[in-house]
């Protein structure tokens, strides 16, 4: 039988373990809620990975890995483009630039980013096509998947945890009136900041996220780090803005006059600093 | 509960973080990171990664969040986040950096394209023996005479506060325009 399903009722580490145990040969297809990932597998080990668009040619994979400069990239892709990655990858070898463990470290560590990428992916659709495996001109590696396997089932673990901290994506977001003496001291990242641009009662956490382009599992993780800190707390959400309609941050629609008092309140408290 | 938004922007080391420091009631939270350009380090030794946050609260029903924006040229992608919604921003330049005046224009009418919202231009740094005078500044960054173009000392709260007010009147006065 096909093996074939919804992400919903089995997850990207089950179907790993699966993979593993059984010791499988062919190419897991998942179709995702924005994209599809391609990830290959000989006898129940990783071979190859590929997600979306996203170019996972030999040259672009080991310029992501710092192995070549981006002048080299652009002359491989200018002037090398009919080369095959096996034989670029030759090529690297008999030059000098490059030693073989060079070329499969950097593409392990590509591909094991992709299927990281994947244990985030929650909603979608999976198929498994047995036996079909990626063309021939490029490099596979075999990568056991237990560390993955485990990785992911933390992540699944914190998946957990995290919708139990915050069960629902509809309630908004407050900055706390008096947050600690600490926050000065505090860093956050450019995707919290991104997130912290947008709080706003009138914004629902899941408006943030479909503005911040976040999935369930990022959003929940940045929400609830900003919980922990004591910068944010949870609330209703104020005004309920329609789920599709964009998150603006801040912005309120109000008639001239309404506006005009707004600005003159703001003059008298800046006035009073 | 309202919130309404200011952007503080400029160019890197302008002096965006010590403004709104000196008018926030809460300890501004921002990004420090240490920095690696050398020609950065020199100016300074860590620089605000995405972006600084301070809140000034007007009444129970409104707020006000003063935003500043990342001064290196390689954040910039989060302007256009910040810039959406704003009552009005601010340009922060140094007035005893004259290499950066070109950069500050270039920011100015970035954020301008973004949203024609009311602006002023300060210029921070005044109390420096290096300081451009006001009038000097204006045509090096070739400012409309209409622009408010107004000195500034950004630790100094007195002229942080004539420039927040500055801006307010600016978008009064806008307001009324908008009404004739």
């Amino acid at each position: 039988m096909a093996l074939r399903g919804n992400l919903r009722d089995f997850t990207v580490t089950q179907l790993l373990n699966l993979i593993n145990l059984a010791h499988k040969t062919g190419t897991l297809v998942i179709e995702g809620p924005g994209e599809a990932a391609r990830v290959a597998f000989r006898l129940g080990k990783l071979a190859y990975a590929q997600v979306g668009q996203e170019d996972n040619r030999l040259a672009s994979v080991l310029h992501r890995a710092n192995k070549l400069t981006t002048g080299q990239l652009r002359a491989i892709q200018t002037r090398a483009m009919q080369v095959s990655d096996k034989e670029l990858g030759l090529l690297l070898i008999n030059a000098g630039y490059l030693t073989q463990d060079d070329i499969l470290n950097s593409l392990q560590s590509y591909f094991t980013d992709v299927v990281r990428r994947l244990f985030t992916w929650v909603e979608g659709s999976f198929r498994f096509e047995n036996e079909l495996l990626p063309p021939e001109d490029r490099i596979t590696v075999r990568l056991d998947l237990e560390n993955l396997i485990i990785e992911g089932a933390r992540q699944l673990r914190e998946w957990e945890q995290l919708q139990d901290e915050i069960p629902s994506l509809e309630m908004a977001l407050k900055f706390i009136e008096r947050p600690g003496t600490n926050i000065q001291k505090m860093n956050l990242s450019v995707e919290e900041w991104r997130v912290v641009s947008f709080i706003n009662p009138r914004n629902t956490i899941l408006q943030i996220a479909a503005a911040a382009k976040m999935s369930d599992l990022e959003i929940r993780r940045i929400v609830y780090g900003l919980l922990q800190a004591g910068l944010v707390e949870v609330i209703r959400p104020d005004g309920g803005l329609a789920t599709a309609e964009r998150v603006r941050p801040q912005v309120i629609v109000q008639n001239r006059e309404e506006q005009k008092s707004l600005v003159n309140r703001l003059i008298t408290r800046i006035r009073s600093i | 509960m309202q919130t309404v938004k200011m952007v503080v922007t400029g160019p890197f080391s302008a002096g965006k973080t010590e403004f709104i420091r000196s008018v926030s009631e809460i300890d501004v939270v921002s990004t420090e990171r240490k920095i690696t350009a050398s020609g950065e380090r020199a100016i300074k030794n860590a620089t605000t990664v995405a972006m600084d946050f301070g809140r000034i609260t007007v009444d129970e029903d409104l707020v006000l969040y003063l935003f500043g924006t990342p001064g290196q040229k390689r954040f910039d992608f989060m302007w256009e986040i910040l810039s959406e919604g704003m009552l009005g921003f601010i340009v922060m330049v140094d007035s005893s950096r004259p290499e950066t005046f070109r950069e500050a224009r270039s920011i100015l009418e970035t954020f301008r394209a973004y949203a024609p919202t009311p602006y002023v231009v300060a210029a921070n740094k005044q109390d420096v023996t290096d300081a451009w005078e006001i009038e000097d500044i204006r045509h090096a960054l070739r400012l409309d005479g209409k622009v408010k173009l107004l000195p500034c000392v950004a630790n100094d709260k007195t002229t942080v506060k004539n420039i927040l007010l500055e801006l307010l009147y600016s978008i009064l006065a806008e307001m009324d325009g908008g009404d004739k």
